[in-house]
């Protein structure tokens, strides 16, 4: 029995909103012939400049339509926001959302406008349109940069240490013995923000991926599991270890992301399993942490394998309800070109590369931006597991956040993960599962 | 004249009728036309029954928003596999029975000093109430502050006295706790003000009694204002059990059930399948929690019925 409820969700909604809608969302043009498209976006300080710089340099070009930018949560607070706009038909004329197994969850086919060989994603890359696309159908066009999940280090600690960015695993934890004697805390974790605690599983799955090459595939037809996956297992035992040994900072238990990130500038930590995407809104205060701060992948067994975890860029969709079809388009058409990238630029540096063909980095982008870049070029990069694959347990940060504070030991760690990610495949309705 | 007068009016409305007493009798119990409940029906049964009938439906799905599956019980099975369940009922129960054992054992000794013959009394009768009208969210953004390990005011002041604090909130053997503690001096107030009330309403001569025998302050307290304030220690018990029981905000607030799962509460793990996504699951969450409070709620409350009726 599979029954929609799009009809009743909108008449609640009609019956709810008429007082807020009254006032007018914009969608008619005004009377000067210029057309208003609203933009939702969330409302992290990274993403408030770039759609800001992305708006402006659209709105310059055309003074015809006008832009007016909503913000909304982050987090999953804002996915129920967005989930909730949508099946309301109550959506923005444009929304930036993440892209991969988040989107994948928006139901697509039925909320958003299809944008399959429309010339609208003629700019962007090839390898991006996989993230944005469910059944063959494509729906966005990225926005933003992609970024690097790995280990963001400390050069200058490197340096006085005379230490040289690890190749393997033995190397990194050999590296943060130094550290640790030099009274520098090796690795930072910040589990009050849960969120952080899953770089060393999520990060390493560039890793996972050398080991087993299916895995993603069969991952999502339930056939591997993270318990039984050695090299999948392997980011659990890693957080483990890096406790085990006394090398996070102290406090980790109820340090933040910023308090985290300061940590790493000032030279008080070393390491920073983190998304690069962290660093640039840092420069403007702090100008060394886009010349002091490097990154690497999360290293693995072998040397020779060695490579970085992508996450790709966030995305701008157009839902089905909008009734400035045309003016949308055209929006998401000047984001995917080189000049919105350079606009973006201007106000954010750039965490790693775009997504759009003939959008270069700065030569005075950030140094972890470069080193992401350098793993690209030499091709050793892989899309985080969530772009790859629908499937991603929701208790995963409240696992890692355990696991890390030697809480529960990784193999159980990584057999509960299973079970939790048994539980979403189920609730998202996969075939398999 | 056989017939006996309905006796005097005691409430508003018709006045009764005088003819026919017998049949008007049960016409007479509602004392306003029934068309004026309706605003009140209407309301009651838009936001609380249909959507409490609905929940029941919602649960047995698959739920998207986008749309829903019937899968029987599924969900239901799911949320009991949920890993955290036993912990997130066992920190519940815990929860309930620390902060309510301790608001009875600080709001009666709260008590006992407020009503006694104190200079600063009604000033610090404002103090111990104050924490109860400041708003939840913003005691546990405060505590967390004050909580953190190195900046804390909390492990600042112990640093003082050579004692090295741990890191409250974040390190598993205390998290809860600290939460606990915080939900306590945030409710203490309530309390403290039922067992006035209740102190105050024991009558003067039970302690003229203790007087006369010669008993000190200690028999006063202990034979004439500790069982005579029973009801209030009744009350103060069950509002603060039941607060416990349903817990939520102060521990979203200041741990999020963290770390990793230590702290969860039902609630708590309720919301975090909601947040998930999980509708159909969450639904089904507050299915079970509803049913549960109903299982403890309504004997209570008969329990407590039958012991108002006899005096």
């Amino acid at each position: 029995m599979k029954t929609s409820h799009r009809m009743l969700a909108a008449a609640l909604a009609v019956a709810t909103t008429t007082a807020l809608t009254s006032c007018g969302s914009g969608s008619e043009p005004a009377a000067d012939g210029t057309t208003m498209l609203s933009f939702l976006v969330d409302n992290s300080p990274a993403s408030l400049d770039t759609a800001k710089a992305l708006t402006d340099a659209f709105m310059q070009a055309n003074p015809d339509i006008t832009i007016e930018t909503e913000t909304r949560p982050g987090g999953s607070e804002g996915d129920n926001i967005v989930k909730t706009r949508l099946s309301t038909g109550d959506m923005s004329d444009v929304f930036w959302y993440n892209s991969g197994s988040l989107l994948q969850a928006l139901n697509p086919a039925q909320t958003l406008v299809d944008l399959t060989g429309d010339p609208v994603l003629a700019n962007v890359q090839e390898d991006f349109l996989t993230v944005v696309s469910q059944g063959g159908k494509a729906y966005g066009v990225p926005a933003g940069s992609a970024m690097g999940g790995g280990i963001l280090y400390n050069r200058k600690v490197y340096e006085q240490l005379g230490l040289q960015p690890p190749k393997t695993w033995a190397e990194f934890m050999a590296n943060n013995d130094k550290i640790k004697a030099a009274g520098i805390a090796p690795v930072i974790a910040t589990f009050r923000e849960t969120w952080t605690s899953q770089l060393f599983v999520l990060g390493d799955f560039y890793n996972v991926q050398a080991a087993a090459p299916t895995f993603a595939q069969d991952y999502t037809a339930n056939k591997a599991k993270f318990a039984t996956t050695p090299a999948a297992r392997a980011g659990f035992e890693h957080l483990a270890e890096v406790h085990a040994k006394g090398h996070l900072n102290e406090g980790f238990g109820s340090a933040t992301v910023d308090q985290g990130m300061k940590l790493l500038v000032e030279g008080k930590g070393a390491h920073y399993p983190m998304l690069s995407a962290q660093l640039p809104p840092m420069v403007s205060e702090t100008p060394q942490a886009a010349t002091d701060i490097g990154f690497f992948g999360i290293p693995g067994t072998d040397a020779a394998k060695r490579g970085a975890t992508i996450w790709e860029p966030g995305a701008l969709y157009i839902p089905k309800n909008t009734e400035n079809l045309e003016a949308a388009k055209k929006f998401l058409a000047f984001v995917a070109t080189p000049a919105a990238a350079d606009a973006i630029t201007k106000v954010v540096q750039p965490a790693g590369p775009y997504r759009i063909k003939g959008a270069t980095l700065p030569d005075d982008a950030i140094q972890a931006a470069k080193d992401l870049q350098a793993y690209i070029d030499d091709g050793a990069t892989a899309p985080a597991l969530e772009f790859l694959s629908p499937v991603k347990g929701p208790s995963l940060e409240q696992i890692t956040v355990a696991v890390g504070s030697g809480l529960t030991p990784p193999a159980e760690a990584a057999a509960q993960y299973d079970q939790d990610v048994e539980k979403q495949a189920r609730q998202l309705g996969l075939a398999g599962w | 004249m056989t017939r006996q007068d309905a006796g005097p009016r005691t409430g508003p409305g018709r006045a009764p009728d005088r003819r026919r007493d017998r049949t008007a009798r049960g016409r007479q119990r509602s004392a306003y036309p029934y068309v004026l409940y309706l605003p009140a029906a209407i309301v009651y049964v838009v936001i609380f029954a249909v959507p409490t009938v609905m929940a029941f439906y919602f649960a047995l799905t698959r739920w998207t928003l986008f749309d829903s599956e019937f899968v029987g019980l599924q969900n239901f099975r799911d949320f009991f596999a949920e890993q955290n369940l036993r912990i997130g009922f066992t920190n519940t129960l815990i929860y309930a029975v620390v902060t309510s054992g301790l608001k009875v054992v600080l709001g009666l000794l709260l008590g006992v000093l407020l009503t006694s013959r104190l200079r600063l009394r009604g000033f610090l009768r404002s103090v111990v109430f104050f924490p109860v009208l400041v708003s939840t969210v913003a005691v546990g953004f405060t505590f967390t502050a004050l909580l953190r390990p190195d900046t804390g005011l909390v492990n600042r002041a112990l640093a003082l006295v050579g004692v090295d604090g741990p890191d409250w909130l974040g390190d598993a053997t205390t998290a809860l706790l600290s939460v606990a503690i915080v939900d306590v001096w945030k409710g203490v107030g309530i309390a403290t003000v039922i067992y006035i009330a209740g102190i105050l309403s024991i009558p003067q001569e039970y302690y003229q009694a203790v007087a006369v025998d010669g008993g000190g302050a200690w028999h006063r307290f202990r034979h004439v204002t500790m069982p005579l304030s029973w009801p209030a220690t009744y009350s103060v018990i069950i509002l603060s059990f039941i607060g416990g029981l349903r817990s939520f905000d102060l521990i979203w607030t200041m741990t999020r059930g963290g770390p990793g799962f230590t702290s969860d509460t039902i609630a708590s793990i309720i919301y975090k399948q909601y947040q998930a996504g999980f509708f159909g699951l969450s639904t089904a969450g507050n299915v079970i929690l509803f049913v549960v409070v109903t299982a403890i709620v309504v004997p209570l409350n008969w329990f407590l019925g039958r012991r108002q009726a006899t005096p």
